[in-house]
C-alpha cells in the first residue's frame, strides 16, 4: 500500500491521524520535524542492527556472555540503544530452539530488528505458536529435530527477547561483516535457521 | 472466573499463517512516530494497549494494526484531556474539506 496521493481520498483512519498531528503540532507538543525525524529513525532500524549484535557474539565469547547475561547493556556496549526495556537474549543450541512471540499484542525486539512483519502480528500467529510451535515453525520451512527441545518465549512491553542463532557450520575465521550477512531477522525471531555459508 | 479478553489468544486454535508482509506506508509510520513521541510526553506502551484492547471484538479484528493504534493513541490523549471530542471533530471536518 502506497501513502494515499492528494487526490485521493484519505480513509477514516488516516484522517484521524493527520488531525491527531496536526492538534497536537498545534498545542506544541510536538513539531513535524520531529514527527518526520521520529520515521526516520525507524526506518534505520533494520534487522542489520540485530544481526551486527549476533555476528560480534559468534567471534567474542565473552561478550557473547555479556549478551545472554544482561542483553540491553551488552547492545549499548556496541553502540545500540535499548530505550527502558529489558532485552532478552535466548541462545539455541543443538539440544535448545528458541522462539519468539507475543500473545497479547506485537511487543518485538524493535529497536534491533525495525518493525515487525505483520504476521508476527497475525492471529494465527499469536495463536497457535504458544501451543503447537513445531507445527507452526514446519509451517515456516523449519524442521526441528525431535530430541531438541523446543521454548517458546511470550514478550511483553517490558521485556523483549531476541533469539542468538546458531552459527553455521563452515564459516570458521570469517569476519564478522561476513558472518553478519548470514543473519536474518527471521532466525532471530527463531522462525528460520541463520543462512548457510553457500545457500543464497 | 474471568472470561479472558478478545486479544488474549495465546493457546486458541487458530488457521495456518499466513506469511504476509507489507511495506508500511507513510501514514503509519507517523501513527508509530506520533506514539512514540507521546510517548516521551508519558503517554505509555500500557496505556495504548489497554485502549486497544477495549476495542469491541469486531473492530479488533476489522481494523489493521497501525488502524488500532491510532485509534488506541487518539482514546488514550482524549482521556488525558489533552485534546477534546469536540477539537479533534472540528479538525477532522477541516482535513477532510481540505482534502
Amino acid at each position: 500500500m502506497k501513502d494515499q496521493g492528494k487526490y485521493q481520498a484519505l480513509t477514516y483512519y488516516q484522517l484521524m491521524e493527520v488531525s491527531l498531528r496536526e492538534l497536537l503540532v498545534e498545542k506544541g507538543l510536538v513539531t513535524e520535524q520531529q514527527v518526520a525525524a521520529t520515521v526516520e529513525d525507524m526506518r534505520r532500524r533494520t534487522p542489520e542492527r540485530g544481526a551486527r549484535v549476533v555476528a560480534h557474539a559468534w567471534t567474542h565469547h565473552e561478550y557473547k556472555a555479556r549478551l545472554l547475561e544482561d542483553g540491553t547493556r551488552a547492545c549499548e556496549e556496541l553502540g545500540l540503544d535499548v530505550p527502558a526495556l529489558k532485552l532478552v537474549v535466548v541462545e539455541n543450541t543443538p539440544q535448545v530452539h528458541n522462539v519468539i512471540v507475543c500473545t497479547l499484542c506485537s511487543c518485538y525486539p524493535r529497536m534491533l530488528l525495525g518493525i515487525p512483519p505483520d504476521w508476527y502480528k497475525s492471529r494465527n500467529y499469536r495463536s497457535r505458536m504458544v501451543r503447537e510451535p513445531r507445527a507452526v515453525l514446519a509451517e515456516f520451512g523449519l524442521k526441528i529435530p525431535r530430541q531438541t527441545r523446543i521454548r517458546v518465549h511470550d514478550s511483553t512491553a517490558d521485556m523483549r527477547y531476541l533469539v542468538l542463532p546458531m552459527r553455521p557450520a563452515g564459516t570458521r575465521g570469517w569476519s564478522e561483516e561476513r558472518l553478519a550477512a548470514l543473519v536474518t531477522r527471521d532466525s532471530m525471531i527463531g522462525v528460520a535457521l541463520a543462512k548457510q555459508p553457500r545457500s543464497k | 472466573m474471568i472470561e479472558r479478553g478478545h486479544h488474549d489468544m495465546g493457546g486458541l486454535p487458530a488457521g495456518k499463517v499466513k506469511r504476509a508482509e507489507h511495506d508500511y506506508a507513510e501514514w503509519e509510520r507517523r501513527v508509530d512516530a506520533l506514539a512514540v513521541l507521546m510517548g516521551g510526553k508519558g503517554v505509555t506502551v500500557d496505556e495504548r494497549r489497554r485502549h486497544i484492547e477495549a476495542l469491541p471484538p469486531e473492530a479488533y479484528d476489522k481494523l489493521s494494526y497501525y488502524e488500532r493504534w491510532i485509534v488506541a493513541l487518539t482514546q488514550a490523549l482524549l482521556q488525558r484531556g489533552i485534546i477534546t471530542t469536540g477539537e479533534l471533530a472540528r479538525k477532522m471536518t477541516q482535513v477532510e474539506r481540505r482534502g
